[in-house]
């Protein structure tokens, strides 16, 4: 009562206490709960590995062999290595062409008929990045591993699981390369500087951060495929005998322990499942470790 | 007008900027003279900052960019089939518009060009050198390893020319290089234009008119007028000593663009 008179202007400006409000609220809410349903089947299935998994850990595991059918006891180290082991191969032939592919289509296709090629270029890693995983294994099946190039081997496996992570870091990369700014390539070329010079000393060290979350992505990829792996490292319940010969893999020894019937390789399987989420979760961490220690970015 | 220019550095004779089949800038003749501060005036797209780095070549980076006529630098054309664009752009520096230091550290900043060039000397000493050039070395100097980023604006822009200065060009070309910052980081800037002067040649594009009247020796007015096509293009209107361009200019259109009836 006492207070004084507002502004015509100011009164336009006060919360109006319906009509709006409550639409937001009600908008508000259903955001709220497709986020909820959203992340729903990311945490029931963490969630799920973790309890089913985490009952099962114990030293022995990392250091043992499966146990043969019906029998009790027993580990995955052998898988846990094969999967390293194959992961790493994989990473080892993928990174580099797809780093340098991406930096040819970021960097060096500027000319009509090179962005003629690169158009070919992304149309094909497109292609690729549809192909289903179990064509790629039965790709590599016939032209490694039953032509007897290789054998069912970790190599071949490897390879597979490259083609896996190939357009992911073609993808990832030339995003990161993209979204350094103009700016900085036309101070590095006024300085006198070469086109070569500007890409590995300015451009690759600036997408560097984006660069590496890209390879974790793709390696994450490659560690939980089992499609690809079925045809190319088949399985082996022994330590890797080396890089010619089959290899355990945590994926595929889930799929092949989770449907027998002995209970004992079922909880092996779950342990695997759990081993497989830690594996990448230490992964990303310590990626994002190295990242911070990265004098500047 | 040429007898005011001392010993030119370089000459622009009929010069024709296109994108693609777009003309940006249509036949301009002029001529920049050693030791001298040039401006280049005019509203925006008169094409002002596109001429501005046809002299060092920067526009090649444009795929769809081509020039028509000749750009000499002491009587060479720069365009000629036999010119190393990448000797010409560590001999003809550029300060940009924006402050765009390196990701990297302050020192790395500086040292980039000559670590580029495979430069002998001692580094250290080129840094502390070009920092204290631009007035920053006390600055920064007990952080020099320090994240570039986490210098203010203007300190940034004075590392951006001293990163250009590091490179020991004859000529430094400035685009706007205040146009981001505060006024007191811009006098700051421009009191070190006037330092400069005697060891470099500076040709620096302007929207601020005040500024090219406290620094240039020489101005050049730019407009621009439509085209048959609707577009629109850059010409250049006039060029003299920056005293005649603002109190006693030759043309109508100049005259109205220096006491703000347009522009």
């Amino acid at each position: 009562m006492t207070t004084t008179a507002l502004h015509p202007q100011v009164t336009g400006l006060l919360k109006r206490p319906r009509g709006r409000t409550w639409i937001g609220w009600l908008l508000t809410g259903l955001a709220a709960l497709c986020t909820g349903l959203t992340l729903m089947p990311l945490l029931a299935v963490l969630g799920f590995v973790l309890v089913r998994g985490m009952g099962r850990v114990h030293l022995a595991l990392l250091t043992q062999l499966p146990p043969p059918p019906g029998s009790s006891g027993g580990g995955l180290g052998n898988a846990l290595m094969g999967t390293v082991i194959v992961v790493s191969l994989g990473t080892v032939m993928a990174v580099p062409l797809g780093v340098l592919t991406a930096v040819y289509l970021s960097e060096f296709s500027h000319t009509p008929g090179q962005q003629a090629i690169a158009r070919w270029v992304r149309l094909s890693i497109n292609g690729l990045a549809g192909v289903p995983a179990i064509l790629v294994g039965v790709f590599v099946y016939g032209l490694l591993v039953a032509t007897g190039i290789f054998g069912y081997s970790a190599v071949a496996a490897g390879v597979a699981v490259a083609v896996l992570m190939l357009p992911i870091m073609v993808r990832t990369t030339e995003e990161a390369l993209k979204r350094v700014p103009q700016e900085l390539r036309w101070a590095s070329v006024g300085l006198g500087a070469s086109h070569y010079d500007t890409v590995v000393r300015v451009v690759l060290p600036a997408a560097l951060p984006s660069v590496v979350t890209g390879v974790m992505l793709a390696m994450a990829r490659a560690a939980g495929d089992t499609a690809a792996l079925l045809f190319t490292a088949l399985f082996s319940n022994f330590w890797p005998q080396g890089l010619f010969e089959p290899i355990a893999t945590l994926s595929v020894l889930v799929y092949n322990f989770a449907a027998v019937p002995f209970q004992p390789q079922q909880e092996l399987a779950w342990a695997a499942a759990f081993f497989l989420v830690i594996l990448l979760l230490i992964a990303s961490v310590v990626a994002r470790l190295v990242m911070h220690r990265l004098p500047l970015r | 007008m040429s007898d005011a220019v001392p010993q030119p550095v370089f000459r622009l004779e009929n010069v024709h900027l296109f994108y693609g089949h777009v003309p940006v800038v249509r036949d301009v003749s002029l001529t920049i003279g050693k030791n001298q501060i040039t401006a280049f005036i005019g509203p925006s797209g008169c094409g002002k900052s596109t001429l501005l780095r046809c002299l060092n070549r920067l526009n090649d980076l444009i795929p769809s960019f081509h020039l028509e006529g000749r750009i000499t630098y002491y009587d060479k054309n720069l365009y000629d089939p036999d010119i190393d664009p990448v000797e010409v752009r560590r001999r003809i520096g550029m300060v940009f518009q924006k402050p765009n230091p390196f990701p990297k550290s302050i020192y790395d900043n500086v040292a980039y060009g000559a670590r580029v060039m495979k430069y002998k000397g001692n580094l250290d000493e080129l840094v502390e050198r070009s920092l204290r050039r631009v007035a920053l070395w006390d600055e920064v100097k007990d952080r020099l390893k320090q994240s570039a980023y986490s210098l203010s604006g203007g300190q940034q822009q004075r590392l951006c020319i001293a990163r250009t200065l590091a490179v020991e060009p004859e000529v430094v070309l400035m685009d706007e290089p205040c146009s981001a910052l505060d006024p007191m980081a811009t006098l700051k800037i421009e009191a070190l234009m006037h330092e400069l002067k005697s060891n470099y040649t500076i040709v620096i594009v302007t929207h601020n008119m005040q500024q090219a009247m406290r620094v240039a020796d020489m101005t050049a007015f730019f407009n621009t007028e439509p085209t048959p096509n609707g577009g629109k293009v850059g010409y250049l209107v006039e060029w003299d000593r920056t005293q005649n361009i603002f109190h006693a200019p030759q043309k109508q259109a100049t005259l109205d663009y220096v006491r703000g009836r347009f522009g």
